[in-house]
């Protein structure tokens, strides 16, 4: 006549990992197709790649650590590190690129330091880095939107570029690749050209770009290309927010104070320092505020706490935009106040129902 | 601003809380009826916070319906009373609900089937009585809080040396998923509860009185709406629905905006709260002169055919109530004393109902799917987000996990009121409600020890002092006796040496007696041509005694 006994709650919400980590994917999706219309196929390649080899270390790396290996897999964590990595790379990048990114991202940055949870720092940025680092040429071939392209490139095309370094006949590979719109600005403004003036010439509208031969980087409020791209990160951010999946803070502290900062600036010199919307729009800030800092594991927990560090992040986003060495920042931005969250979280705990905060 | 149609009180809001499915619709269907009389009924002397009862009868007595089985011992505790007319069949160790699954001391009544109440001695008019000696009869009538708690009752309604109390909360919010008890008594009786309510109300002289009930429950709302009309002191207040609003610091927030400091009650910032089935006790105890002896239980969950609520005598083997209501026993997955968030799984089938039974829920795997594998924490913090308390459950699992028990206390863990809302929405299923209840057993395992090692240590400090302050006057006794001893020697040298010289000075004196008696008695026999040297100087003083002995 005995019961198993467990101890209360005995209900649980339908809530687990793997469903925070689908309702993720989902939501990177208008960001993805938004990709795909401006810039090809290629980052379809690398996705389906790089979530290839993340689940194949992930496995490997249980094995070794002798933990379970279908729960774990199954909780797709994994899977979203590779995808938020595989959007940091560019296009073209030749496969063992994202191979060692990956490699990188999930074994020494997430399963040596003690696997899903454990990590203190974001395993994505951590293989980002080092690639960016390592390989800067590789890492900085971007391609611009694909009416600028000589030749549109099918999937196989890129798959083919990809695996093999084979591109179809007559094209090479300086032909395909461009900077990104970013660092295109700081490239310019680097050589002494003013905001307005860079604009005069990149900012033209597809049409007459074409005319000159010119590759414009500044759409209609962003990035050209980049800024649709933001949207569709935008949109998926913000139904995660409605979902629950992530908190308001990180995100709305991060562009708030990127806005800030940049609005700051911009009203203080127009013409060496480009307009927040520019910031806003261009680059991977969408992604990062609601996809790549709300890393649960690596954020700091407290609301308040969460505040600091999304503003923490936007305001180092701007300075290494602005001054730094590197035209996006977000990966140094991310692991710098990655290095702080123990300490945020220490300090800023939140006040205990019936005491007064001491 | 009329009462009826429900003034919009305002109402504060407390962090967190969560809306977990409420599965109260199907035991709500049917009227509340009496339990069936089972063939024994076995009543815990433990079922309230505070020392267990002190049975009063021995076995084989008969007693009456109603009639004190067992006294209160000390301050906090209440007594036990016979549920039905019977004999006491045995006093005993038996199963009785407790998550430990231990046995514990029970009277066991056979009933007799009469049914014969003791005489029952109702108070004509409670207000002609003092507080003091309301809270008494309230104790006598073995009143705990039946809302789950079981805390002693008329400690609660006691202000003590607090100013006047503000305002007295009736909780009727019954947040827990499935229980119904509380919404059903509400529908059927809500005059019981306003007398009982006016019963505390001047136990405490309150000044208002409110009844809180959540928003799903409708028809509570209006019964008891119905039954307040025309009082201005008493409000029935609608509050939105959320768990664990029920929880009587978070309720008293919601209706007062007011906080209970951590380490303090509701008492301190002059409220006190009262479950309605509490209040319905009170009334049939001082206007009826009933002692408690039976309460309202939902008999709910999948494995049961017809869940409903039950008016059931205490003591009723729960068995006996699920099969009553069309239960398998043998569906039954969890067996749940309680809610599903609160409440603790039993052992067995055949455990009693008790005071703070509110609610026997035989949950089969699709009421409450098995537990799924824990996995390790993602630091989401969605545990915090929900934490009525405002705690952070994500650093205390951490700190419990490591046993670090120093940081645990640091974050309030004592704080935590179990209500397992962080558990419930983990996405990781970490059981993090079982490792607050594990550190916080730690923590007190350890400040026992500490205690006991604290008293040990004293004890032994006041040895060593004993010792050595014994050591010390034996040392001081026996110098004492020593110099004592060292006076004495040199006395007696002293009279000694004084006697001896006594004794030298009388043999001189001795001689020279002898030596003139000799001389005389020549000078007498030789005349004065014969002189000694004793004659050599005539005018010598001891001449002139021989003189006087001559003469």
């Amino acid at each position: 006549m005995t019961l198993p006994p467990p101890t209360s709650p005995h209900a649980q919400a339908a809530s687990s990992v793997t469903r925070t980590m689908l309702r993720v994917m989902i939501a990177l999706i208008p960001g993805l197709a938004a990709y795909i219309w401006f810039f090809g196929w290629g980052i379809t390649v690398n996705i389906a790649f790089a979530v290839t080899v993340a689940v194949a270390a992930e496995a490997v790396m249980l094995s070794l650590r002798k933990r379970p290996i279908l729960p774990f897999l199954s909780d797709c964590s994994a899977i979203v590190t590779a995808i938020l990595l595989a959007f940091a790379i560019p296009p073209l990048a030749p496969w063992w690129v994202t191979f060692i990114g990956v490699l990188f991202a999930i074994i020494i940055a997430k399963h040596l330091y003690g696997g899903l949870g454990y990590n203190p720092f974001n395993p994505a940025m951590v293989g980002y880095v080092v690639l960016l680092i390592s390989f800067p040429r590789e890492m900085t071939s971007w391609i611009p939107t694909l009416n600028f392209l000589p030749q549109e490139l099918s999937f196989a095309q890129h798959a083919a570029f990809i695996f093999t370094g084979q591109l179809p006949a007559g094209l090479t590979i300086d032909a395909l690749t461009e900077a990104t719109p970013l660092d295109t600005l700081k490239t310019n403004l680097g050589l002494g050209n003013t905001v307005s003036e860079i604009k005069s010439q990149l900012g033209l509208d597809e049409a007459t770009s074409m005319l000159l031969s010119v590759i414009p980087i500044f759409g209609l409020f962003g990035g050209k290309g980049w800024e649709w791209i933001n949207v569709g990160f935008l949109l998926g951010g913000l139904w995660l927010i409605y979902k629950k999946v992530i908190g308001w803070q990180i995100p709305v502290a991060l562009l708030g104070s990127l806005s800030a900062m940049s609005v700051l600036f911009y009203i203080f010199n127009p013409d060496q320092y480009a307009s927040p919307a520019f910031h806003l729009f261009s680059g991977a800030t969408m992604l990062a505020a609601f996809f790549i800092a709300t890393d649960p594991v690596t954020a700091a927990t407290s609301p308040t706490g969460r505040l600091i560090y999304g503003a923490g992040i936007g305001i180092l986003m701007y300075i290494i935009r602005a001054w730094g060495g590197y035209p996006d920042s977000v990966a140094f931005a991310v692991l710098l106040m990655n290095m702080t969250v123990p300490i945020i979280d220490y300090y800023f705990k939140p006040r205990v129902f019936g005491r007064n905060g001491d | 601003m009329s009462r009826e149609t429900g003034a919009t009180r305002r109402l504060w809001k407390f962090h967190g809380g969560v809306h977990p499915p409420q599965h109260k619709e199907i035991s709500t269907t049917l009227p509340v009826s009496a339990a069936r009389m089972p063939a024994r009924l076995v009543l815990p002397l433990h079922q309230h916070i505070g020392e267990p009862a002190e049975p009063t009868v021995a076995k084989g007595e008969k007693v009456l319906k109603g009639q004190m089985i067992a006294r209160p011992q000390g301050y906090v505790s209440a007594p036990v009373h016979a549920p039905t007319s019977g004999t006491i069949a045995d006093i005993g160790d038996y199963p009785v609900p407790h998550p430990s699954g231990l046995s514990a001391a029970c009277m066991v009544i056979e009933p007799d089937g009469e049914e014969c109440w003791m005489e029952r001695q109702p108070i004509e008019d409670y207000t002609t009585l003092p507080p003091s000696e309301l809270r008494n009869l309230i104790r006598e009538a073995g009143i705990v809080g039946l809302g789950g708690a079981g805390f002693p009752a008329y400690i609660k309604y006691n202000p003590g040396h607090q100013k006047a109390i503000q305002t007295l909360i009736l909780n009727g919010v019954e947040c827990e998923p499935f229980i119904t008890c509380d919404d059903m008594l509400m529908r059927e009786a809500p005059g019981d509860i306003i007398g009982g309510l006016r019963v505390i109300q001047h136990a405490l002289q309150a000044r208002e009185c409110l009844i809180a009930i959540e928003d799903n429950k409708p028809q509570a709302i209006a019964a008891l709406r119905q039954a307040v009309a025309g009082y201005d002191d008493i409000e029935v207040v609608e509050v939105p629905t959320l768990y664990p609003q029920g929880s009587e610091k978070q309720l008293i927030k919601v209706l007062t905006g007011k906080e209970v400091p951590a380490d303090g009650l509701a008492l301190n910032i002059g409220v006190v709260c009262a479950n309605v089935g509490t209040a319905a006790a009170v009334h049939r105890a001082i206007n009826r002169g009933e002692p408690l002896i039976s309460r309202y239980v939902t008999i709910t969950g999948s494995a049961v055919g017809a869940p409903r609520n039950l008016d059931v005598l205490l003591g009723t083997p729960m068995r006996d109530l699920i099969e009553e209501c069309d239960g398998d026993l043998g569906r039954i997955e969890r067996l749940i004393m309680g809610g599903p968030m609160m409440g603790f799984a039993l052992h067995r089938h055949d455990l009693p109902v008790i005071k703070t039974t509110n609610c026997i829920l035989a949950a089969t795997a699709k009421d409450l799917p098995p537990q799924r594998p824990e996995l390790p924490c993602i630091r989401c913090g969605a545990c915090a987000d929900v934490c009525p308390v405002n705690l952070l459950p994500q650093q205390l699992y951490w700190y419990s996990k490591h046993h670090n028990l120093d940081k645990v206390q640091e974050y309030d863990l004592f704080d935590c009121i179990e209500c397992g809302c962080c558990s419930y929405v983990c996405p990781s299923n970490i059981p993090l409600v079982q490792y607050f209840r594990y550190a916080k057993g730690d923590i007190w395992t350890q400040e026992r020890e500490k205690e006991k090692s604290d008293i040990a240590r004293r004890r032994h400090e006041f040895r060593q002092l004993r010792i050595e302050r014994e050591k010390a006057e034996r040392l001081a006794k026996r110098n004492r006796k020593k110099s004592a001893l060292k006076a004495d020697t040199a006395m007696a040298e002293r009279d000694k040496k004084k006697a001896e010289i006594q004794a030298a000075i009388a043999r001189t004196q001795a001689r020279r007696q002898a030596a003139m008696k000799e001389a005389e008695k020549r000078r007498k026999s030789f005349g004065k041509e014969a002189r000694g040297p004793m004659d050599e100087t005539p005018q010598q003083p001891d001449n002139a005694s021989d003189n006087e002995r001559k003469e």
